[in-house]
């Protein structure tokens, strides 16, 4: 298959938009009509055809103008990029990882030749074809995480394994929900999800601490997170909190389709083979609600866990005050027809939205 | 989520050729493996293991044992054996059966005792056959030129496995110790005055990692700092009963066999990462039980093992009429 890359922005005039293959692919994040946190997690080995699941690093018609919007982002803040002096060889680990899944999993796209330690890169959307010393430093224009995350969709945190805890101790974050790596850099587990509300109480942090610890060599996870952002926005940074949060105030019941996007973060831990580190891959994927409710059964669903979420979380994700609109928009999608189970969103057998 | 997936719970496998088994001193022998798919081995950090498989009639023998083999080659896998002739008789069937050419089957690597590469130095202690993972981490330090010493215990000359080889490569960073010449490692000396961000680690006998870590705390050292590695091997005792509330099926877990053991025999699917009490992959829900848990692993906090709900299914043992679980 050979993916059409869109033209497109995420910033000034948001040109970003989704293909219907985009958004038949959507990784809708509710399997039922309601929504709590959970440690939702699974096993990360393939899925079904041509979904977000099927390969290790999903690329997808987004790709070219993600990487562009990242190199923006970086120019501006370099910080968006920080790696402890020992996650160096974590790097090499994430970039040997990316190289082989995408060389396999593409062949048509990425290209990687190995002779011993000698090794040659090629990148055809991006027209990179770089040959490199596999694990000398001198040999790549940038350290070998920031290296490969410049190409590769979603955010990347480096987790150093140690006291039976996990460390944020390298990264690569331009495209996230509102969370800081340089805030957040040398912290373990319990320090950066302190924010979180509800979740400790669950003890949910304890369970998934003990989950990720124990996430073994060739055996990685996955799991889904969402939030919302007004503007198909990928940089939702706090950094930059005040050019986007004033965005959330420019809803209008006109625009309210086009503008308001559910934020869908795949999640997926691997064991690093040579450190022992984690990777944890967050990758960002935009929908607008008017393109989510071209498909009957999510516009059912997302009307139903948007207008049931506890308060506490409705604030959390930062669109409590939207709610009320959101939901008037989200009502003229929801019949009152029972959704069947599952993620996926069944065009073929779930019910036309009844007029 | 997406597609539901049944796989199973144990760390993914690899099939192997045994390349070569080679005696290292009367009780050690080293056993190499190449990939019968002809690939690499996946790569591994020191202090990483696998488990073997061994197929012993018919029973399956699972065991863990470090990788000793340079990091920085995958072409083979290798690791060392001491034969214990009053153990569970893994060791005795690797020494007796295992034979050039075989198939075996090993795990992915786990690591459960990886290196703080933050670290200024590493100093590492070996008791006996406890040297096998420095050997692994000694590998992945020199590819970066890392600044480390080792202090390794042995009975005699003859006993000391590989202890040549390392005296001859690194002459000026290995130290070690006969106790048939009463010599000792001289515990205090070494770890007293070292650089700040100095890590330690032990790996060998209780009270060597006992020793190196009360020294280290009487120094000084924050805990954090000491590392160790001790495989507990599942330890015999009476038979018990267990009842399988999920797989709805009672089981009897012999003498000289652990639950874990006697699940995987039932074909009944439990997940499991070191099998030595050590990694909490295998931890339990214990529905009921009118009698004692023996409980042997280091995992469960001590309410855990007081509360009577938890069980580590690698290690642990009931005394009494009938255990419940949930599995």
């Amino acid at each position: 298959m050979s993916i059409q890359f869109n033209n497109e922005t995420f910033r000034d005039d948001y040109s970003f938009h989704n293909s219907e293959w985009a958004i038949k692919r959507f990784p809708f994040p509710f399997h039922e009509d309601s929504y709590m946190y959970s440690m939702n997690a699974e096993q990360h080995q393939g899925g079904p055809d041509g979904s977000v699941y099927e390969k290790r690093f999903d690329v997808d018609e987004h790709y070219v103008s993600e990487m562009q919007d990242r190199a923006k982002v970086l120019a501006d803040d370099p910080l968006r990029c920080q790696s402890l002096p020992h996650m160096t060889l974590a790097g090499w680990d994430l970039l040997e990882l990316i190289m082989v899944s995408k060389s396999e999993d593409y062949p048509d796209l990425f290209e990687l030749h190995r002779d011993g330690n000698q090794w040659r890169w090629v990148n055809k959307p991006l027209g990179i074809d770089d040959p490199f010393t596999f694990l000398d430093d001198t040999t790549l224009p940038y350290g070998p995480m920031e290296y490969i995350t410049r190409q590769t969709q979603g955010d990347f945190a480096l987790l150093d394994q140690r006291e039976e805890n996990l460390w944020m101790d390298a990264g690569m974050i331009t495209t996230q929900a509102d969370w800081s790596l340089d805030f957040d850099i040398g912290m373990n587990f319990f320090e950066w999800h302190a924010p979180v509300p509800k979740a400790n109480e669950m003890g949910i942090f304890k369970r998934a601490l003990k989950y990720l610890i124990n996430i073994p060599q060739g055996s990685p996870g996955r799991r889904l997170n969402w939030t919302m952002t007004v503007n198909p926005l990928l940089d939702t940074s706090p950094e930059n909190y005040h050019k986007w949060g004033i965005q959330k105030t420019t809803l209008t019941p006109e625009n309210i389709g086009a503008k308001q996007h559910l934020r869908v973060e795949l999640q997926t831990f691997f064991r690093l083979p040579r450190s022992n580190a984690l990777a944890f891959p967050i990758r960002c994927y935009l929908c607008s609600f008017q393109d989510l409710t071209t498909m009957p059964k999510w516009g059912r669903r997302l009307h139903r866990v948007i207008r049931d979420l506890p308060d506490e979380l409705a604030t959390y994700k930062g669109f409590i005050d939207n709610r009320p609109m959101m939901l008037d928009y989200l009502s003229k999608f929801d019949d009152g027809l029972p959704t069947s189970p599952g993620i996926f969103p069944e065009p073929e057998t779930e019910p036309p939205l009844k007029t | 989520m997406s597609a539901p997936q049944k796989t199973k719970s144990g760390p993914a496998q690899i099939d192997v050729t045994v390349s070569a088994v080679v005696p290292v001193t009367e009780f050690v022998t080293r056993f190499e493996f190449t990939r019968r798919d002809g690939t690499e081995f996946p790569p591994f950090s020191g202090g990483a293991h696998t488990v073997v498989a061994m197929q012993d009639g018919t029973r399956t023998r699972l065991n863990p044992y470090s990788l000793m083999s340079d990091p920085a080659d995958l072409s083979t896998y290798a690791i060392s054996v001491r034969r214990e002739d009053d153990g569970r008789g893994g060791s005795v069937f690797m020494h007796s059966q295992v034979k050039q050419g075989d198939a075996m089957t090993l795990t992915n690597p786990v690591n459960l005792f990886s290196l703080d590469l933050r670290a200024k130095k590493h100093i590492f202690f070996a008791g006996g056959i406890g040297i096998t993972p420095f050997l692994a981490m000694i590998g992945q330090l020199e590819l970066t030129n890392g600044n480390w010493e080792l202090h390794y215990a042995s009975r005699t000359p003859e006993n000391a496995a590989y202890a040549d080889v390392l005296l001859a490569k690194f002459p000026t960073k290995v130290h070690v110790y006969y106790s048939s010449a009463n010599e000792r490692i001289p515990l205090a000396d070494v770890l007293d005055g070292q650089p700040l961000g100095t890590q330690a680690y032990a790996c060998g006998p209780e009270r060597l990692i006992d020793g190196v870590r009360d020294t280290a705390i009487g120094l000084g050292w924050p805990d954090s700092n000491v590392h160790s590695e001790e495989f507990l091997a599942p330890a015999a005792g009476a038979p018990f009963e267990v009842r399988l509330c999920k797989s709805d099926k009672t089981i009897t877990v012999g003498e000289h066999e652990s639950l874990l053991e006697a699940l995987e025999r039932e074909g009944v699917d439990a997940p499991f990462l070191c099998r030595g009490g050590a990694c909490g992959q295998c931890e339990t829900d214990v529905v009921s039980g009118a009698g004692e848990l023996i409980h042997c692993d280091h995992w469960l906090e001590e309410e855990e093992h007081a509360s009577g709900k938890k069980i580590m299914p690698c290690v642990s043992r009931f005394v009494g009429e009938l255990l419940e679980i949930d599995r």
